[in-house]
């Protein structure tokens, strides 16, 4: 049996609202995903934490604080504590075209801007994740 | 085997990824499970049921949360329904339980019902002896009191808190009545909105009619938000349990559980050595033909391909 992909999807950071990480979700699943969702204001160690748990295959993170480059490379960082190294980590919101570079060193797979297809990512998910 | 001795020696990430076995129906997970299974039998199992976003994880969060005051370890079982279009799901229990997430003695898994019938029933009792066996005293198994296979579940544990809102009236009938028979404490949660008390009588009314023998299932009020109503329950959790081991109804309801366990792993695996393994030689299209063609009847076909795998006996492959 083909089993399904298992996404986190979180949104660390403090701002306030969801919407965006509620359209990943909905996309997500409609493409035959499971899709954990954790909710609001995660902590990386709550969303790192969280996906061992879930044993996820992949970890969406959605932001619009501009912390991205701290809680993007927290979660990296993180994860190789774990000595986890099979999970594809992505990361969508609004990300200025400079940090986009740093953030892939940090290990991040691959940065999603506003106004991306949901056929976009949810082909670089299939594609990419680590089984 | 190597899995089997780790989840036993407390490995999180192994009880993680033996979960998801499980889930896929991975044969793996059976070596593991035959090995772990006389480490089961301690915790106990409490199903959460009741209506869509009548408090179900508001209040699991807030039961572990008291439980673990208590000194104990907890797991939380969190099934949502899988899509039928897609096989997709969006599984957001955790939503509600966020600050239980780095908490050591509590681990959350999310699963959708992905479909199959009596699958969920039976995958889920496999991730009840995984976690049972890893050393928890408690396992939470939240469902939405709908379907049949959630009513399997309910079957399958200790103890089955039903939640309820007020002014529910025509959605306590529309509750499945087995799971009304079922229920062993009963929650009428979000009692800071009007009508929580005459939502009560309403079911300590239909709990009059109940043939119990021994445990009369309390019906509490809670307002899980603020966290009022929780040691309540998890007293009546505590005193349900006790009920349980006095009377021997512990024993006698996990004997039963055990051989319906045991008959629809046979029925299941019966199929498998039945239908997986015969189609190889072709037996069933040929048969299939033959009936369509009214050369045969279905009955004699069926009776046909018993006998050829009664013949063949079980072969593993
Ligand atoms: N007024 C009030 N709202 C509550 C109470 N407990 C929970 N809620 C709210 O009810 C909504 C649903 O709560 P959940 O805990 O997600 O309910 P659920 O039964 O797990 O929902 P599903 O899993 O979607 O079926 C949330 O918005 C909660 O904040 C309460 O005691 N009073
Ligand atoms: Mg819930």
């Amino acid at each position: 049996m083909d089993r399904p992909i298992r996404v986190l999807v979180g949104k660390p950071g403090l701002d306030g609202h969801d919407r965006g990480a509620k359209v990943i979700a909905r996309a997500l699943r409609d493409a035959g995903m499971e899709v954990i969702y954790t909710g609001l204001r995660q902590t990386p160690e709550q969303i790192v934490e969280a996906a061992i748990q879930e044993d996820v295959d992949c970890i969406a993170m959605s932001i619009l604080s501009g912390a991205h480059n701290h809680l993007f490379p927290r979660v990296m960082e993180l994860l190789k504590e774990e000595k986890i190294d099979d999970i594809l980590v992505i990361g969508g919101g609004v990300v200025p075209d400079d940090d986009i570079q740093p953030l892939k060193d940090a290990g991040i797979a691959e940065i999603f801007t506003p106004g991306t297809p949901t056929t976009t990512f949810i082909n670089y998910i299939k594609e990419n994740i680590i089984r | 085997m190597d899995l089997a001795k780790k989840l036993l020696k407390g490995d999180k990430r192994t009880l993680a990824r033996l979960i998801t076995l499980i889930e896929n129906d991975d044969p793996h997970a059976i070596e593991v499970l035959k090995a772990i299974y006389n480490h089961t039998g301690k915790a106990h199992v409490i199903g959460i049921t009741g209506p869509p976003g009548a408090g179900k994880s508001t209040l699991t969060d807030k039961l572990a949360k008291e439980l673990n005051k208590r000194g104990k370890k907890i797991a939380i079982i969190a099934v949502d329904p899988t899509s039928p279009f897609t096989g997709g799901a969006i599984l957001g229990d955790r939503v509600r339980m966020a600050d239980l997430t780095n908490n050591p003695d509590v681990f959350i898994r999310s699963m959708g019902s992905r479909g199959t019938l009596g699958g969920l029933a039976k995958n889920t009792l496999g991730v009840i002896k995984a976690f049972d066996a890893y050393g928890m005293d408690y396992i939470f198994v939240e469902t939405v009191g709908v379907g049949q296979s959630e009513v399997d579940i309910v079957k399958a544990v200790d103890t089955t808190i039903l939640v309820m809102v007020p002014g529910l009236g025509d959605d306590i009938q529309a509750i499945k009545a087995g799971i009304m028979e079922i229920g062993d404490i009963f929650v009428v949660n979000k009692a800071d909105l009007e009508g929580a008390h005459r939502t009560m009588m309403e079911l300590e009314t239909m709990l009059d009619f109940r043939q119990d023998e021994g445990w009369k299932p309390p019906v509490l009020e809670a307002i899980g938000r603020d966290n009022i109503g929780i040691g309540q329950i998890c007293d009546n959790i505590e005193k349900h349990m006790d009920f349980l081991v006095k009377s021997d109804k512990l024993g006698y309801a996990r004997r039963e559980n055990v051989k319906k366990e045991i008959i629809e792993i046979a029925k299941g695996s019966m199929e498998v050595h039945i239908f997986n393994n015969n189609n190889k030689d072709n037996q069933l299209e040929i048969l299939a033909e033959r009936v369509a063609n009214k050369e045969q009847d279905p009955y004699t076909a069926s009776d046909e391909i018993l006998k050829s795998f009664i013949n063949r006996g079980i072969k593993n492959d």
